[in-house]
């Protein structure tokens, strides 16, 4: 724990594993723990992944192609189009799309559509587009990619409504990630408070406080989610729904944090530098602050992360059956919602990859857990 | 042991208390009280009865005592097995869950049936043949099915059926059967159905529990008395069965009891998906009608099926593992 300089230890002896045997008994425990994260090849992509994922959807102003409002009566339902550099007339350097020609279906009264291999949209890097505030602050019209007027850039085709799929799952990663991360930090409140409690002082506050998370644990948590968020008054806000789905989902999620924090702190009362600390005259929330925490924060992460997943999810499974956020709010939920019959998955398969996304998410999240909890006991042999 | 059971009865009793508070709380949380649902219901508007016609109404039905004596009144009238009327479909709650609860706790017991059937020897597999392809496919399929939402499974499984039958699968019956009354042919069409259902309904366990199993036995094959025994010449399939797997069955049986409400949890939404006339659907439509009542019942139910679950995965425990049935109190922890 300590950064302390290493004693330097003259053993008069220099054989190679001798010395990396010295490395590791002198390493700190941050450092092992590094050392054996990053030995967990899955847990760094996973975390590469969740680390770009984030950081598209903090921008996911800039990154969108256009305004995730604005509707396109003549691409209702477009397929997506594929970036190109292979044309009909050979190679091309610059990226280019091609626009939708546009049939109706005389049959069916559907679009048919087909690449109007005449023209080409041509990719236009930082372009000028749709008008925007990121954050709600900075006003600005620059997005990463986009096309000239009068051409169409779906990449990953379009809603009922005609409206860009891409740029509402980027608005929507938002929502979604968010979620998890907001969930997670009341949970880690509650969690933190009461398994505290629980296990410092154990006795009936312990009693109580175990009965409540056994209570907690053995209703089924989506019958309750479905019930609590279908009593959301529906003249709320956004930010009120959001912050109340959120509640929700974390109402649950603290009883495994609270069994985390009690199981440890039963495990290190007993350590001698707990009584140490009392001896010396500490009060109670200032050993379990300044010396039991640090103790077992790596186990609490690895917690944390393992639980964001399943509010991810939850906020999904609930928005989908549309008694979580609502439209104009977007989430991945949301956006799945208008995927909820197997018709449309068979005519627009690509209004399913806000799910992929999730998918991508959530395995995310599983593999950096995954490796976490490996790391979080550094001493422990495999 | 015996102890050990009435405890356990003990702690079952106050959860199903604790409950019984939630699922009143349900009933009340949307805003105004039952009199104002139903009078909208009617068509009635309050300007149409006088002030003292509505003290009449709130006093005939018990609002005008308070909370406490209300939830009294519920708790006593649940207990006789009046779960009170549904606003939505006007008939008694009763009569609509019953109706669905055989075939919801069918759906329930065949999927951990199934989970359990499916992960156990995968996992077992998956430990015994560490880092081999099959254990790469088993730990792919457990993260993969671990991400994947359930209404997406369903979605994609119907797509698929849909795509290579030529019809969706939803529902647990034909057409035809729908409205019929319980025959040979509409028995033999539910088992054509039932499959699919299942199976969705436990992917999302299976994937969890096989990652358990494949944990707490290679735990367990690292020990000593693994080594000693096969030093000692002991048959590998006999060792394996006789003395690790057992032991790291513990941990999932006693996980049934965590799993359980999942369980109960993705069935739902897998149902309002596949359309299933279990409890789930009618707690998705209960729910988008402000049918509180009728809600709340519902999640009682639910409620009430996962903790008896746990209690029965409890009791199994007890059955199988000899350290707590002689109390030792390391083993319940």
């Amino acid at each position: 724990m300590s950064d302390r300089e290493p004693p330097t230890i003259d053993t008069g002896l220099s054989a190679i594993g001798v010395e990396a045997a010295e490395r590791y008994y002198l390493a700190s425990q941050w450092t092992l723990m590094r050392r054996r994260f990053t030995r967990h090849r899955l847990a760094i992509i996973g975390l590469a992944v969740l680390g770009l994922l984030y950081f598209v959807a903090l921008f996911a102003e800039f990154f969108a192609t256009q305004d995730i409002y604005r509707r396109d009566s003549d691409h209702l339902y477009a397929p997506p189009q594929r970036i190109r550099f292979m044309g009909e007339d050979g190679i091309s350097l610059r990226p280019f799309v091609y626009p939708w020609r546009v049939e109706l279906d005389l049959e069916t009264f559907r679009n048919r559509y087909a690449p109007d291999t005449s023209r080409k949209a041509y990719l236009r890097f930082f372009a000028r587009g749709d008008e925007y505030e990121l954050w709600g602050l900075f006003p600005s019209r620059i997005h990463l990619v986009g096309v000239d007027e009068g051409t169409t850039l779906f990449l990953f085709g379009a809603d009922k409504f005609g409206r860009d799929n891409y740029s509402r799952s980027l608005y929507a990663a938002r929502t979604s990630l968010s979620i998890g991360l907001v969930g997670v930090a009341i949970a880690f409140l509650l969690g933190c408070a009461l398994g505290g409690v629980s296990g410092f002082f154990g006795g009936a506050a312990d009693m109580a406080i175990q009965r409540l998370i056994e209570f907690m644990q053995s209703i089924p948590q989506i019958p309750l989610w479905m019930a609590l968020s279908a009593a959301v008054p529906r003249q709320w806000g956004p930010l009120q729904v959001y912050l109340s789905i959120t509640i929700i989902l974390s109402l649950v999620g603290w009883t495994g944090l609270a069994r985390v924090v009690r199981g440890k702190l039963l495990q290190l009362r007993e350590e001698d530098f707990v009584m140490a600390a009392r001896i010396a005259g500490s009060t109670a929330p200032s050993i379990i602050v300044r010396h039991l925490l640090p103790s077992f924060l790596s186990f609490l992460i690895v917690s944390l992360t393992l639980s964001i997943p399943g509010m991810i999810l939850g906020e999904t499974a609930l928005s989908f059956l549309g008694l979580g956020l609502r439209p104009p709010t977007v989430s991945w939920g949301v956006l799945l919602k208008e995927a909820q019959n197997v018709r449309t998955i068979e005519l627009h398969p690509w209004m399913m990859i806000p799910g992929l996304m999730v998918i991508v998410t959530v395995l995310c999240y599983n593999f950096v857990g995954d490796g976490l909890r490996d790391a979080a006991d550094p001493y422990k042999s495999n | 042991m015996t102890a050990y059971v009435v405890r356990r009865v003990f702690y079952m009793l106050i959860t199903l208390t604790l409950v019984s508070v939630v699922g009143f709380a349900i009933i009340q949380l949307p805003p105004g009280d039952f009199l104002d649902t139903h009078l909208r219901q009617l068509g009635i508007t309050g300007a149409q009865l006088s002030e003292e016609e509505l003290q009449d109404i709130r006093a005939y039905y018990g609002l005008d005592s308070p909370g406490y004596m209300q939830y009294f009144v519920w708790v006593g009238n649940m207990l006789r097995g009046d779960l009170g009327e549904s606003y939505s479909y006007r008939i008694p709650v009763g009569e609509l869950v019953g109706e669905r609860l055989p075939l919801t706790v069918l759906v329930s017991l065949l999927t951990i049936v199934v989970t359990f059937l499916l992960a156990v020897p995968i996992g077992i597999y998956s430990a015994t043949h560490q880092y081999s392809l099959g254990d790469y496919t088993a730990t792919v399929f457990g993260f993969v099915g671990l991400a994947t939402p359930n209404f997406m499974l369903a979605l994609l499984l119907m797509w698929i059926s849909l795509s290579w039958f030529g019809f969706p699968i939803t529902g647990l019956f034909s057409s035809e059967y729908l409205d019929q009354p319980w025959s040979v042919a509409k028995f033999l069409d539910m088992m054509l159905h039932l499959p699919v259902a299942i199976l969705v309904v436990a992917t999302g366990g299976t994937a969890g529990l096989i990652r358990v199993m494949r944990g707490s036995l290679l735990d367990e094959l690292q020990k000593q008395y693994v080594i000693t025994a096969r030093s000692k010449g002991l048959e590998e399939a006999s060792l394996l069965f006789k003395y690790p797997v057992r032991i790291a069955l513990n941990p999932i049986i006693s996980g049934i009891g965590g799993v359980f409400p999942e369980l109960v949890s993705g069935t739902v939404i897998t149902a309002i998906v596949l359309n299933l006339p279990t409890v789930g659907p009618l707690l998705f439509n209960a729910l988008t009608q402000e049918d509180m009542q009728l809600a709340a019942s519902i999640v009682m139910v639910l409620s009430v099926l996962t903790i008896l679950g746990v209690f029965v995965s409890d009791m199994l425990l007890l059955w199988l593992d000899p350290r707590i049935r002689f109390g030792s109190e390391k083993a319940t922890a």
